[in-house]
């Protein structure tokens, strides 16, 4: 059988009579599934995981559970239902019907936008594919793969555009997609955030919760765009990322409670003292949401961007949840964003359409500190007298008016030498990932047990119970 | 300052000389009939746009406007194929001392910075084919100034080999716009002072911020005139003049070929030839200009090419070309890309090609082939975009193939079991130059030139592999991706600004060495596209806006 059907290729983009396609797959799948291969899950390609795969945009039809071996993963192409008559909800061209093909004119920033998001998906894959050696438990394996797979698709869900709307040029991007990895230096990621290694399963946690969670706000934005394919395939995609951020906050939260409860049980709060009893201290959790946060936020971009204006004035994209805003075409308001004027930080009014990229950041804050939240009320419930906190936006940041300069968890700013001496009590130090990465050095594959830093899930995937065999090693 | 895109019904450049308003075409039975008389003699209430109506003008001083210039390519047109036995070319005036004033100053004044510019191009164009006419055709060409010539006059008269002006005490030969307009002389009259009758810097600085001119004396030590007689002797000095062009031209005889009328169905949407198409796509910006192969038999001998006539398509499908050409500029200015297609038989081309190779020397293949010439100069010169579309079907072959090869770009179709093909002659091999002296494929291949005889020696049609490796294909996108590849260039190229692409058009499609024309052309859509949107000319007090006012002109007097 083709690998080019419908039957391995689950799809609504009627794949079988688009020829054009179905030429672009040809090449690009097999190379897909050797990158899987080389630059999958490690050790696990064998196994038999119980997998949500979308078979079909019907409510039941995108989540089909089944135990499937990870290379025949049947990656699909979905794009959520067509809006009758939509318009264009932004921008210049607000009004208009949105375009069913790639403007001219529009052609390589799309491509461009399309290319950034895609090149993120693969990237994440690559930073977590050692993480399976050092699993928590079966569960979390489980949970680890389907992420990985549906970054996977996301990434087939970009370049299905990419094929169909941008030729050869498009089909070249896919392959490169492909040939960039994350952490090369001689061919790194596009995004910062994706070359970070990501090898312990406390970064995994707050890489689903934060970084996945800069994915959903830009998911958002396209969602919103003028080019209807690429709105349509994002609105799928976000009901899959969805899970990729519940996945963070559970972990992390699974985390405190577990470490929280020991607390409480052993009469114990010294960061030693709990590291000894097999336990991530609460001030290690707040040094790695330090860390994941701040580079999370520096995927939003620059504060004054012209590029976001211009992408935003064209209708290319737009803010998450455009419908949240009262003024769609942003020409007259303006939005206070940092800057710095003679050495001193000042707040400007800029033109809203340059501050595009702070206002969806300011968005994903307050997002953010709702988990925070949670995770601290878990924290009080054992009666710990301790609260985590997302840390100033000015803190670690590498992108934007902050970048260069030095600042303290609480956005004031310090010497280069108080940020030298204080490094390692406000960002993962290199104790602590030892620490981190002592507790996590054999996997647990029992079902039903967890590793002695985590709690157990409330509940199982899909009602199966916790102690379900969610993988299933590879028949010696 | 919008101004007049002119005139309200669109600009036809077909004409005759029984229509003709402003010139007269005679061959004087005192040369024999072996000279050419053009005498301009405007019609005041002649121009394109009536004295009476809005932005109107008259034309006073035999100053001229587009109709003016119109007929006097026509009447060249004329001379190189109707009139073989022409040899030498006088141009003069019908007016009493006064030769010619130039551009009409209230015309420029009223009308759009488009269309200035398309006019001067225009002008220019024709003041060229001038010059071909006596480089080329070997027919050498007179300006007999009865009296002054001023700016566009002057530089009318300077196109022609030799100028005499009648010495009357206060004729005078000048180019005022500079001091007077705040412009440039429009039509190549600077570069022509100093490049081809190469009057001193120095002097010629002074002739061109003098308003009120030079008169013949001082204008002969120049080198501004070749001679300025007393009106007396002024008949006299002309005939010898002529009389001695008359013997060293070089012009071949040939059968007279009539230009009858191109019978174009025109319509808003562009207009249809017998060979040629256009079509105009208005909301998209985009147009397609498609030309035919011959489809019936062609003259295989220049003596059967001029029994076919203006019939023949080596001679009537550039014909139509050029009209088109002049039809996007002018009835169609907001038109960003054009395509540039081709369809029927390569062979038939390269037949008609190697026909006209084979008898260059003849006087009727020769002029045949400097219109091919012309016309292709004029698509160089054209500010639009050209995308070449090769595909199945087409014809890019030797004299065609030119069409591509002055594209900006060539997208060639590399479809799987349907043949395409383009393919070279000898009509790309030396004889189409362009306006820098250089073939198109010199010009292509200038970092190896070497490439030029590769690919000229390169057998038989070359498929779209073949010509990709030639070096003569920009994409070749395949049948899968040909349309959207084809639609999102074209749309992508509409979106940019068009002054940006003109530029950068006119800056890419000229490399290698600079010639007068080169540099004529670049001048022009450089400093004067500039200097006629600057406030001093075209602003409230610019000078331009303000001629034949009473106010003075106000300077912003920051140079740069």
């Amino acid at each position: 059988m083709s690998v080019i059907s419908q039957e391995r290729i689950p799809n609504n983009v009627d794949l079988a009579s688009d020829k054009r396609l179905q030429r672009a797959l040809e090449a690009w799948q097999p190379s897909f599934i050797q990158w899987w291969k080389d630059m999958g899950p490690h050790g696990f390609q064998e196994d038999q995981v119980y997998l949500r795969t979308a078979i079909s945009v019907e409510p039941d039809g995108w989540a089909h559970f089944d135990y499937v071996k990870m290379p025949v993963y049947r990656w699909g192409i979905f794009l959520a239902d067509q809006v009758p008559d939509r318009r264009i909800g932004f921008g210049d061209l607000m009004g208009e019907p949105v375009w069913q093909q790639v403007p001219g004119e529009h052609r390589n920033a799309l491509r461009r936008l399309i290319v950034t998001q895609g090149d993120t998906e693969p990237a994440s894959v690559e930073q977590q594919r050692l993480l399976g050696r050092t699993c928590p438990s079966l569960y979390d394996l489980r949970n680890l793969f389907q992420v990985n797979v549906e970054e996977g698709r996301h990434l087939w869900a970009m370049v299905y555009l990419l094929h169909s709307y941008f030729g050869r040029d498009g089909r070249e991007e896919a392959e490169e997609m492909l040939h960039r990895r994350s952490g090369d230096q001689n061919k790194p990621r596009i995004l910062g955030a994706f070359n970070e290694p990501c090898t312990d399963w406390l970064s995994f946690f707050m890489f689903t919760y934060f970084t996945d969670r800069d994915g959903k706000y830009q998911l958002l934005a396209l969602a919103e765009s003028a080019f209807d394919p690429l709105s349509r395939t994002t609105r799928f995609m976000l009901t899959e990322e969805a899970h990729h951020m519940f996945v963070g906050e559970t972990g992390v939260m699974r985390v405190v409670e577990r470490t929280a409860q020991m607390m409480k049980e052993q009469k114990k709060d010294h960061p030693d003292d709990l590291r000894k009893l097999g336990l991530v201290d609460l001030p290690t959790v707040q040094r790695y949401l330090n860390l994941w946060y701040s580079v999370s936020l520096d995927l939003f971009g620059g504060e004054i961007s012209s590029n976001a204006a211009s992408s935003f004035a064209a209708g290319l994209k737009g803010r998450a949840q455009e419908d949240r805003y009262e003024d769609h075409r942003a020409l007259t308001g303006t939005y206070a964003v940092p800057r710095f004027q003679n050495g001193a930080l000042v707040t400007e009014d800029v033109p809203m359409r340059n501050a595009m990229n702070e206002v969806v950041r300011d968005a994903y804050i307050e997002d953010c500190q709702r988990g925070v939240d949670k995770w601290n009320r878990a924290i009080a419930a054992h009666g710990i007298p301790f609260e985590l906190r997302l840390p100033s936006r000015r803190f670690h940041r590498a992108v934007g008016v902050h970048a260069g300069q030095h600042f303290d968890p609480e956005g004031n700013p310090v010497s280069a030498e108080a940020w030298q001496a204080s490094q390692d009590a406000w960002l993962p130090s290199a104790a602590d990932r030892a620490h981190v990465q002592g507790l996590m050095r054999e996997p647990v594959m029992e079902p039903g047990k967890m590793a002695s830093w985590i709690a157990a899930p409330k509940q199982g995937i899909k009602g199966r119970p916790v102690d379900f065999e969610y993988v299933r090693p590879r028949q010696a | 300052m919008a101004g007049h895109d002119l005139p309200e019904t669109p600009v036809r450049f077909e004409t005759h000389p029984e229509r003709y308003r402003h010139w007269r075409l005679d061959l004087p039975a005192e040369h024999g009939g072996k000279v050419a008389r053009l005498t301009l003699d405007i019609e005041e209430a002649g121009g394109l746009r009536a004295p009476d109506a809005p932005g109107g003008y008259t034309l006073k001083l035999n100053s001229y406007d587009l109709s003016v210039d119109i007929e006097l390519a026509d009447a060249l047109q004329r001379i190189r194929f109707e009139h073989p036995e022409v040899r030498a070319l006088l141009v003069t005036s019908g007016k009493e001392r006064i030769f010619c004033s130039g551009a009409n100053i209230y015309m420029l004044g009223t009308s759009s910075h488009g269309f200035k510019v398309n006019f001067c191009k225009y002008t220019n164009e024709t003041r060229m084919g001038l010059e071909e006419l006596s480089a080329e055709g070997g027919v050498p060409s007179l300006a007999a100034l009865n009296g002054t010539a001023s700016g566009g006059g002057y530089e009318l008269a300077v196109t022609c080999d030799e100028i005499v002006l009648a010495e009357d005490g206060s004729s005078v030969v000048s180019l005022p716009e500079c001091p007077l307009l705040a412009v440039l002389p429009g039509t190549g009259g600077l570069t022509r002072l100093v490049d081809k009758r190469k009057v001193r810097r120095d002097l010629a600085d002074v002739f061109s911020t003098v308003a009120e001119g030079i008169r013949g004396k001082r204008a002969v030590e120049w080198g501004v005139i070749d001679e300025a007689p007393p009106r007396a002797r002024f008949d006299e000095a002309v005939k010898r003049r002529l009389e001695a062009m008359v013997a060293r031209s070089s012009r071949r005889p040939f059968r007279p070929v009539k230009l009858g009328p191109l019978g174009a169905e025109r319509t808003e949407k562009g207009c249809r030839y017998r060979y040629v198409t256009l079509e105009v796509d208005a909301a998209a910006r985009q147009a397609t200009l498609t030309v035919e192969a011959p489809t019936g038999a062609e003259p295989e001998t220049p003596g059967a090419l001029a029994e076919a006539g203006d019939g023949a398509w080596a001679i009537r499908a550039f014909r139509e070309l050029d009209d088109a050409l002049l039809e996007l500029r002018f009835n169609h200015p907001t038109v960003a890309v054009v395509a540039l297609r081709t369809r029927g038989s390569a062979e038939a081309v390269l037949k008609v090609d190697r026909m006209l190779a084979a008898h260059a020397q003849d006087g009727l293949v020769r002029e045949v082939v400097l219109q091919m010439r012309r016309v292709l100069k004029r698509l160089d010169l054209t500010a639009k975009s050209f995308y070449a579309l090769v595909e199945p079907g087409s014809c890019f072959a030797g004299s065609l193939l030119e069409l591509a090869l002055a594209a900006d770009r060539v997208y060639m179709k590399d479809a799987a079991g349907e043949p395409v093909s383009v393919a070279l002659s000898p009509m790309n091999a030396g004889p189409l130059v362009m306006p820098n002296g250089l073939t198109r494929l010199q010009s292509r291949f200038l970092a190896t030139p070497e490439k030029v005889g590769q690919v000229l020696a390169l057998p038989g049609p070359l498929d779209t592999a073949a010509a990709v490796e030639a070096g003569l294909v920009t994409f070749a996108p395949d049948d899968l991706d040909w349309d959207d590849e084809v639609r999102l260039a074209f749309e992508e190229r509409a979106s940019l600004s068009p002054d940006a692409m003109t530029g950068m058009e006119a800056s890419l499609r000229f490399g290698g060495p600079e010639t007068m024309e080169t540099k004529i052309f670049g001048r022009l859509t450089a400093w004067q596209n500039w200097i006629f949107q600057r406030p001093n000319a075209v602003g409230e007090r610019g000078a331009l806006t303000l001629y034949g006012k009473p106010e003075r002109p106000h300077f912003d007097w920051r140079r740069c």
